[in-house]
C-alpha cells in the first residue's frame, strides 16, 4: 500500500486547477488561459495510451494508496479495459475541447479561470471515479462530478434558464447519487467488503442474499439519473444552457455516460438475474424510443442533440441490459451468442463520443458564427459553411447508422444484440421478447429521421441572411481542427474497427463478463458486410421509411401536439419543488419564529426528556455520600448567597439589578473555586465573570425595554418547570455521576503531568496537551463567534424588517 | 459610548491598565508550572483594553493600537493549528508538545515548550475574538 505516481495522475488536474487562477492572473487577456490547460488532457492521454498494450493482454493492475485504512477506505486505482476506455475518452475528449473552448470563449468577456477551473474539477473527478476500486471513493468522485456539472451549466449564472438547469441536473443526479451510496453500503453489508472486485468475487453471496433486489434497484437509481433515463432525463435538455465545449463534453461525452460505467461495472455482481436483465433493458429501450421521437419535434439545434443523447444512452442501457444475459449462460458459445449485445454497448459508447462530439461542436460553431441555432431561421448554410457542413454530414451519417461510418458497424451490431436476444428462453423473453427489435427499429427510424433533420434543415434550403443576428461565415480554423479530428475518426473507425477491437473492446468485454477471461474472451471480428442478414434487412427498412417520413413530416407532426411527456415531467417537476419549498418553508415557520425564548425552551427540554430519560432508564439515579467530605460553614454561606443572588436576578424589577446579581452568582461561584482550591479555575471565572458584566452593560443600550411579555400563568409557569427541571436534572446527574463508578478515574494520567509535559500545573498541561485539541477547537469556535457577531452587526441587512 | 470628561478615571486608568497588562503577561508565561496560561492571560489583556474602550473613546485607543483584533485573532488560531501541523514535520501525531531545557543569556537554564507557543495561539485568539465582539457591540450605535 503505497502512491504511486498513477494516483498522482488522477488527481493531476485537481492540483493543475489550483494553478489556473494564477495562470489567468498574470497572462489574461494576452494568452488564453485554455492553452495551459491543454497540457493536462494531453499528457493524461499520452500517458493512459502506454496502459493499452498491458491491458490488451489481459492484464489487469490494481495500486493501492492509503487514505483513510483505519475505516477501510483506500484510494484503489483499478486499471482494466473498461477502466481505461473511459479514462481514453475523458482525456482525449477533453484534449479536443479544450482546444475548442479556447476559440469559442472569448478572453476578453469570460471569466475563464472559472471555466478551466470546473472543467479540470470534472475532469479529475470523472478520471477518479472510473478508476476507483473502493465503493466510497467512488461515490466521493461521482457527487464531484455532479457538483462540477452544476458548476458548469450555471457558468452563465446572469441566466435565469442556467440557474434553471443547473439547478434542476444537480437535485436530479444528486439524488440518484445518494440512493447509489444507500445501494453501496447495502453492498458491503453483504459482501463484508468496500472493493467492488471483492464483491464481484463474492457474487454468489450477494445473489442469494435479501438485500439484493434494494441494492440493485437503489444502484439502478444511481445510474439511470446520472445516464439521463426515462424519466430522468428531463435534466438533460436544460443542462444544454452550458457552454457548448461542455454540452459536447460532459452531457454527451462523458459524464452521462458514468452511469452506463455504474451499470458495466457491476454487471459482474448483479448480471444474470432477472431483474437486472429487465430493469436496465426495459428502462433502456423506453428511453431510447422516447428520446428519439421528442427528437424530432426539436426545433433548437442543442435540444434536438440532448434527445438524441438520451435516445442513444438508451440504446447502450438496453444493450447492457441485454447482455447481462450472457452471464446466466456462463462462457460457453451460448454465452458469446448473447454477450455480442455487450461488445455492441462499449463499441458504440466509443462511436457516440467521436460523432455525438462532432455534431456539438458543428452545432456550438453554427451558434457562434450565426447567433442562432434555431432550426426555422437557419438554412443555406451549405456554400458559406462548407467544412462545417461536411462535418456535420459525417456526424449525423453516422448516427443515422450509415456506412461508411462508424455508427454503420455498432447499429448493426445493436440490431445483432437485440435479434439474437429473442432467442433467448429465460426471464420470460421468450414471451415478450419479440417486442425488442421492433421497438429498436421504430426508435432508430426516428433516429434517422431527426439525423436528417439535423443536416438537411440547416445547411440546405434557402439561406435567410437576415433572420440571422451575425453575417455567417466559416469559423476560424482552430475552431474546426477538433471536429475535423473527430470526423475523421468517425470514419477511420468504419474501415479499421478491429484495431479498436483487439486491444480495447476485448479487455472491457472482459471487465463487463468475467467468466470469459479464462477462455480469452470472445472472436471479435467487426465487419461492415456479413451477407443478407436480418440486420441489414432493418437498416435498410429504417432508410427507405425514414426517407419516407422525413420528406412527408409536415403531415404528420401534427400529432406531437398530442405526445409530450416531456412536458408533463417537467411540469411535475416544477410542481414538485414548489409544494416542497412551501411545505419546508411552512414547516420552519412554525417552530423557528424568531423569538430567543422559544428556542431556549426547545434546547432544554429537550435535553431534560433526553438526558433525564436516559438517566432513569438506564437506572443511573443513585446516590452515594458516604465518601463526601463534611461542608464547611463558608461553603454554607457562600452557596447561600449564591441562591439569594439566584432568586434576584429572577425576581429583579430593572434590569440593572439583574444584571450585577448575576455578576454576584459568577463572583460567588469563583469564590467556591478557591475554597477548593482551584485558583486556575478561579481566576478565569473571575475574568469571564468581569468580562460579562462589562458586555452587558455595553449591551443595556441596545436591549429593549425591561417587560415582563406575555404575564400569563402558562407563561409563567412553563418558565419555571423548564428551569426547575434543568437544576434538577444538572443537580441529581452531577450526585449520580459521583455514585457511580464505571471504570478506573483517568486523573491519575493527569497527575504524571511533569513527567509527561514537563508542566506543574496539571490544568495548564490538560488544556495546552492532552486535550489540546479540545482547546484548539474552542477557540476556533470563539473565533466563529466573533465574527458571527460582527457580521451580524456591521453588516446588517435584516433592518426592513422594522424590528428595530 | 458617550462618557463624561472625567480626569481621575483617566488617570487611574493609565496606572491600572499598566498593572494589568503586566500581570496578565506574567500569567500567561507562569502558567506552564503555576496558576495562569493562554486563555486567562488572554483575557486578562482583552479586560484591559476594554478598560481603556470604556475609559477613553473608541477613536483615540485604535488611534494608538492600531491592530485588526479580527486578524489578531485568526492569528491566533493559525499559530495554534500550525503547531498542531509542526508535529507532522517530526513524524509526530497532530499536536504533540514536547519541552526542552535550554541555557538561555539572561534567564540562565529555562525550560521551553512547544505548548507555550500553542498557548499564545490560544491568547491571541481569545483578545481577538473578545475585543472584536465588544467592539462590534459598542460602535453599533
Amino acid at each position: 500500500m503505497a502512491w504511486s505516481w498513477f494516483h498522482i495522475i488522477i488527481l493531476l488536474p485537481f492540483l493543475f486547477a489550483i494553478v489556473v487562477p494564477f495562470l489567468y492572473k498574470v497572462f489574461s487577456p494576452r494568452i488564453h488561459t485554455g492553452w495551459f490547460v491543454l497540457i493536462v488532457p494531453v499528457f493524461l492521454f499520452i500517458y493512459l495510451l502506454r496502459y493499452i498494450p498491458v491491458v490488451s493482454t489481459g492484464e489487469t493492475i490494481l495500486l493501492t494508496a492509503p487514505w483513510i485504512p483505519s475505516v477501510g477506505i483506500n484510494f484503489t486505482a483499478y486499471i482494466d479495459g473498461l477502466s481505461l476506455i473511459f479514462a481514453l475518452l475523458i482525456s482525449g475528449v477533453g484534449a479536443l475541447v479544450v482546444v475548442y473552448s479556447i476559440y469559442y470563449m472569448s478572453k476578453h468577456r469570460e471569466a475563464l479561470h472559472n471555466f478551466y477551473v470546473y472543467i479540470l474539477l470534472f475532469m479529475g473527478a470523472m478520471l477518479g471515479v472510473v478508476f476507483s476500486d473502493n465503493i466510497f471513493v467512488f461515490y466521493v468522485f461521482w457527487e464531484l462530478t455532479s457538483i462540477s456539472s452544476f458548476l458548469l451549466i450555471a457558468y452563465w449564472y446572469e441566466r435565469q434558464r442556467s440557474r434553471y438547469g443547473a439547478q434542476k441536473s444537480m437535485l436530479i443526479t444528486i439524488f440518484g447519487g445518494l440512493s447509489m451510496l444507500a445501494g453501496f453500503v447495502m453492498l458491503s453489508m453483504m459482501a463484508d467488503t468496500y472493493s467492488i472486485r471483492e464483491m464481484i468475487s463474492q457474487k454468489e453471496i450477494i445473489d442469494g442474499h435479501t438485500l439484493f433486489l434494494p441494492a440493485m434497484i437503489l444502484l439502478l437509481l444511481g445510474a439511470f439519473t446520472k445516464s439521463a433515463q426515462f424519466p430522468f432525463s428531463i435534466w438533460l435538455p436544460d443542462a444544454m444552457e452550458a457552454p457548448t465545449p461542455i454540452s459536447a463534453y460532459l452531457h454527451s461525452a462523458t459524464m452521462v455516460k458514468a452511469g452506463i460505467y455504474l451499470v458495466a461495472r457491476f454487471t459482474p455482481v448483479f448480471g444474470g438475474s432477472a431483474e437486472w436483465f429487465w430493469m436496465i433493458s426495459s428502462v433502456g429501450i423506453i428511453t431510447m424510443l422516447y428520446g428519439s421521437i421528442t427528437a424530432v419535434r426539436q426545433i433548437d439545434l442543442k435540444a434536438l442533440l440532448a434527445y438524441s443523447t438520451i435516445s442513444q444512452l438508451g440504446l447502450i442501457m438496453t444493450l447492457l441490459g441485454l447482455g447481462s444475459a450472457a452471464i446466466y449462460y456462463g462462457n460457453g458459445e451460448e454465452s458469446a451468442f448473447y454477450a455480442v449485445a455487450i461488445l455492441a454497448a462499449i463499441f458504440h459508447l466509443i462511436n457516440h463520443s467521436t460523432f455525438k462530439g462532432s455534431l456539438f461542436m458543428v452545432v456550438g460553431i453554427i451558434d457562434h458564427e450565426t447567433g442562432t441555432r434555431n432550426i426555422r431561421r437557419l438554412g443555406g448554410l451549405l456554400t458559406v459553411m462548407p467544412i462545417s457542413f461536411t462535418v456535420a454530414l459525417i456526424g449525423s451519417f453516422s448516427m443515422a447508422g450509415l456506412p461508411p461510418f462508424n455508427g454503420f458497424l455498432s447499429k448493426e451490431m445493436f440490431f445483432t444484440g437485440v435479434v439474437n436476444s429473442t432467442s433467448l428462453d429465460i426471464f420470460g423473453m421468450d414471451n415478450i421478447g419479440a417486442l425488442f427489435p421492433v421497438i429498436a427499429w421504430v426508435a432508430s427510424v426516428f433516429t434517422f429521421i431527426y439525423s436528417m433533420i439535423l443536416i438537411f434543415k440547416t445547411f440546405t434550403g434557402k439561406h435567410y441572411p437576415e433572420r440571422l443576428e451575425k453575417e455567417a461565415h466559416e469559423a476560424p480554423t482552430g475552431m474546426l481542427i477538433p471536429p475535423v479530428i473527430l470526423a475523421s475518426l468517425v470514419i477511420i473507425l468504419f474501415f479499421f474497427p478491429n484495431i479498436l477491437s483487439d486491444y480495447v473492446l476485448q479487455p472491457a468485454l472482459m471487465a463487463i463478463l468475467p467468466a470469459f477471461v479464462e477462455t480469452g474472451g470472445i472472436d471479435i471480428h467487426i465487419e461492415p458486410w456479413h451477407g443478407w442478414t436480418t440486420e441489414l434487412y432493418m437498416t435498410i427498412g429504417v432508410v427507405v421509411i425514414g426517407t419516407l417520413l422525413y420528406l412527408t413530416l409536415r403531415k404528420w407532426q401534427g400529432i406531437y401536439r398530442f405526445f409530450s411527456p416531456e412536458g408533463r415531467l417537467n411540469i411535475l417537476y416544477d410542481q414538485g419543488i414548489v409544494k416542497m419549498e412551501e411545505f419546508s418553508l411552512g414547516l420552519t415557520r412554525r417552530y423557528m419564529n424568531g423569538s430567543v425564548r422559544s428556542y431556549l425552551v426547545y434546547i432544554f427540554t429537550f435535553m431534560i426528556l433526553v438526558v433525564g430519560g436516559s438517566l432513569l432508564l438506564s437506572g443511573g439515579l443513585t446516590f452515594d455520600f458516604t465518601n463526601d467530605a463534611p461542608i464547611s460553614f463558608y461553603e454554607y454561606g457562600i452557596v447561600i448567597g449564591i441562591i439569594l443572588s439566584g432568586v434576584l436576578v429572577v425576581t429583579a424589577k430593572s434590569r440593572l439589578t439583574a444584571i450585577i446579581a448575576l455578576g454576584a452568582v459568577g463572583y460567588l461561584v469563583s469564590i467556591l473555586f478557591v475554597i477548593f482550591r482551584a485558583p486556575d479555575l478561579a481566576l478565569t471565572q473571575l475574568v469571564v465573570e468581569t468580562a460579562t458584566v462589562a458586555l452587558f452593560l455595553l449591551c443595556f443600550y441596545h436591549l429593549p425595554e425591561f417587560k415582563k411579555r406575555g404575564k400569563g400563568v402558562g407563561f409563567k409557569l412553563s418558565n419555571l418547570l423548564v428551569s426547575l427541571g434543568v437544576g434538577v436534572l444538572v443537580t441529581t446527574l452531577a450526585l449520580s455521576a459521583d455514585a457511580n463508578r464505571l471504570f478506573e478515574p483517568i486523573s491519575s494520567f493527569f497527575e504524571k503531568s511533569y513527567e509527561l509535559a514537563g508542566a506543574k500545573n496539571i490544568v495548564n498541561a490538560i488544556l495546552v496537551d492532552f486535550r489540546g485539541f479540545d482547546t484548539m477547537m474552542e477557540i476556533v469556535v470563539l473565533m466563529i463567534a466573533s465574527l458571527g457577531v460582527f457580521t451580524l452587526i456591521k453588516l446588517r441587512l435584516a433592518r426592513k424588517d422594522g424590528e428595530e | 459610548m458617550k462618557r463624561a470628561n472625567d480626569l481621575l478615571l483617566k488617570a487611574v486608568i493609565k496606572v491600572a491598565v499598566l498593572i494589568i497588562l503586566t500581570f496578565s503577561i506574567n500569567l500567561f508565561f507562569s502558567g506552564h508550572h503555576h496558576p495562569g496560561g493562554g486563555f486567562i492571560g488572554g483575557l486578562g489583556v482583552s479586560a484591559a483594553l476594554i478598560l481603556l474602550f470604556l475609559t477613553y473613546d473608541i477613536e483615540t485607543v485604535t488611534e494608538n493600537l492600531p491592530f485588526d483584533f479580527k486578524i489578531m485573532g485568526a492569528i491566533g488560531v493559525l499559530i495554534a493549528v500550525g503547531t498542531g501541523m509542526g508535529s507532522f514535520l517530526f513524524n509526530a501525531p497532530f499536536l504533540s508538545q514536547t519541552y526542552g531545557y535550554f541555557h538561555l543569556p539572561v534567564f540562565g537554564e529555562t525550560e521551553l515548550a512547544t505548548a507555550l507557543l500553542f498557548d499564545l495561539g490560544v491568547a491571541l485568539a481569545v483578545i481577538g475574538s473578545s475585543v472584536t465582539i465588544i467592539l462590534s457591540i459598542s460602535e453599533d450605535e
